[in-house]
């Protein structure tokens, strides 16, 4: 069995249906990619593996045990930990301080009312080497909402892996990015892989089908192909669409 | 810390008593010296302190987790009913009467968290609003137990009973003196408090609370901790405020009242400073006094003073004393150069 599994979700809002019958596994230390065209219900997915939204049916399977339906803090306490396609920090918060935040050694401090938070080295140096991991070593003092776009989106990921997943899903980390900095991303997921499993959604081709071991593609809130990149990239339908033609 | 030195504002926060600390405490201590020479009076000083513990309390949940709570009034009188009855049904002890007023103030604000704390914004403003109008009505209405419009009177100001010696705070002094240390207290205290992890998460909830969701914190439990300790502080400045005034009314449980309140934290700056809300308190009082000497419609400038900040100074009188410095520093630094 897979670390992270989702059986037949579905998932409507109002009358409109977005989830149709989704099924996806995800194992351990790999990366597993997602694409899709927009609106096809990608970041609803993350939305409802996360907690944000419970499904309407199906089961989210975390090691054996069913996680649908909890809240989005107990899930992330099961060392599930996301990215938003939208940037998502803490904005009046310094690098280092984001960082902190999401620190299982914060979290397990989190109703200490007596001690400084300031004052506490060990997660003080946890911060920065999250920080450092992802290329922001020497940005801790930066205020998060004064930090480039480049810097925002690694920071998003180093909140992301500072919580220690088990399993990552980053919403189109390259948006926005140029390609000097999509690589940089490339080259820190690359160092990851192995140590937790990777789930990305990803609108480009080239740097999804590089890193990815399995990409499923997504359309009408349906898995309607799932392969290797080099399986994919046979595929009628991403050979079909635009998007096909970058890889 | 490993070594390295601390950026000056992680080193304020880390100390129990960094300098604006000192400063606040030396300068309020230091207010029965010369109040008079001034020409106002001990009375003023003893209501400035008591509504900084209360603006500081409340600023918990406005300024320190971004809930916007419009009726907290309801806790500030929950405490100076509660320490007024238990004074007359308990017993005729300060430390007991203020166990009491803390209690049943946390209690109520608990109550109405646990009802609340699943929502943010105008939701969450509007359903303050209708609870603390509950307690209000409740207090005007239960003529029995409250005297209703007439007031809870004959409550006095208890003795502080340190064990080996006992004073007499019956006096507009001595009572200063008394609530000088409340608010040392509950300064120091809250200080402490919201630099704590405790602390961070719920600014890290006021800047953005899906994402403090998603890194693993339940949300609703911190709001609900936070508003019932806000509670709580208030409703113990409501206690010290029925001794002050030797009575308990249902006004400053009004919406009225618990604007006002919103009002002192916001000029002063609460949303971006830990001391907002005392300057805020100090102003309202000394322009009160001030301005309400030579008109008497004082509180249409004091209002004309709020919305000018609210439109050219949004981030209070603190916010822009910050600004200033910031540029006063530049300045330094340009010329040193
Ligand atoms: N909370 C919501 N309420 C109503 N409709 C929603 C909600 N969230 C998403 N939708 C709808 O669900 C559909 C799928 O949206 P989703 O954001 O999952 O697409 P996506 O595949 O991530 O697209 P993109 O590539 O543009 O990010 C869209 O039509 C969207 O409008
Ligand atoms: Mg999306």
């Amino acid at each position: 069995m897979a670390l992270f599994e989702a059986h037949r979700l579905h998932k409507r809002f109002g009358r409109r249906v977005v989830l149709e019958d989704i099924s996806l596994a995800f194992a351990d230390g790999r990366i597993s990619g997602i694409m899709g065209p927009n609106g096809a219900g990608k970041t609803t997915c993350f939305n409802v593996l996360t907690g944000r939204y419970a499904p309407d049916r199906g089961r989210v399977v975390l090691d054996g045990r069913d996680i649908a339906g909890k809240k989005p803090h107990e899930i992330a306490r099961l060392g599930v930990s996301r990215s938003f396609q939208m940037m998502n920090l803490f904005d009046e918060y310094t690098a280092r301080e984001n960082v902190a935040m999401a620190l299982p050694a914060m979290r397990g401090r989190g109703f200490q009312m007596a001690r400084a938070a300031a004052g506490i080295g060990e997660i003080r140096d946890a911060a920065d080497a999250a920080l450092e991991r992802v290329g922001l070593a020497g940005r801790g003092d930066a205020i998060a909402k004064a930090l480039s776009y480049g810097e925002r989106r690694a920071l998003e990921i180093g909140v992301a892996l500072a919580a220690a997943p088990r399993i990552l899903f980053l919403d189109e980390p390259t948006s926005g990015l140029g390609t000097e900095a999509t690589a940089r991303l490339a080259e820190l997921i690359r160092r990851l892989k192995g140590s937790l499993a990777m789930v990305l959604i990803e609108h480009d081709m080239r740097f999804l089908f590089e890193l990815a071991d399995e990409v499923s593609v997504i359309h009408w809130g349906q898995v309607i192909a799932r392969g290797t990149p080099d399986e994919l990239r046979r595929n009628p339908w991403v050979q079909r669409s635009n998007l096909g033609k970058l890889a | 810390m490993t070594g390295r030195t601390a950026p000056p504002a992680d080193r304020d926060q880390a100390r129990l008593f960094p300098p604006a600390m000192l400063a606040a405490l030396v300068f309020f201590a230091s207010v029965p010296l010369w109040i008079r020479g001034v020409g106002l009076y001990e009375y003023i000083g003893v209501e400035i302190m008591i509504w900084a513990t209360y603006a500081l309390a409340y600023n918990l949940t406005l300024g320190q987790t971004g809930l916007p709570s419009f009726g907290h009034g309801a806790y500030f009188g929950v405490g100076a009913y509660a320490f007024g009855l238990a004074q007359h049904g308990i017993a005729e002890n300060l430390w007991l009467c203020l166990l009491v007023a803390v209690a049943a103030a946390a209690l109520a604000g608990a109550a109405v968290a646990a009802f609340i704390s699943h929502r943010r914004g105008i939701y969450f403003a509007f359903m303050t609003i209708a609870f603390g109008q509950v307690f209000w009505f409740v207090a005007v209405k239960w003529h029995s137990v409250t005297g209703g419009e007439d007031g809870l009177l004959k409550i006095r100001r208890l003795p502080v009973d340190l064990g080996v010696a006992a004073f007499d705070v019956s006096g507009n002094e001595a009572f200063y003196w008394l609530v000088f240390a409340a608010f040392a207290l509950v300064a120091t205290g809250l200080w402490r408090l919201v630099n704590s992890p405790f602390g961070r998460v719920l600014r890290a909830i006021k800047q953005n609370e899906a994402r403090a969701s998603f890194v693993g914190y339940d949300v609703w439990l911190y709001k609900f901790t936070a508003f019932t300790l806000s509670a709580g502080l208030s409703g113990f400045a409501g206690a010290l405020f029925a001794q002050a005034q030797q009575s308990a009314f249902p006004d400053v449980m009004s919406l009225h009242w618990s604007g006002i309140v919103v009002m002192m934290v916001l000029v002063g700056g609460g949303l971006v400073s830990f001391w907002g809300p005392v300057v805020g308190v100090a102003v309202y009082f000394v322009s009160r006094d001030v301005i309400g000497a030579a008109t008497t419609t004082w509180m249409l400038w004091f209002g004309l003073m709020f919305m000018a900040l609210v439109l050219f100074q949004p981030e209070g009188i603190a916010g822009a004393w910050r600004h200033w410095l910031a540029r006063a520093r530049a300045r330094l630094a340009a010329a040193g150069r």
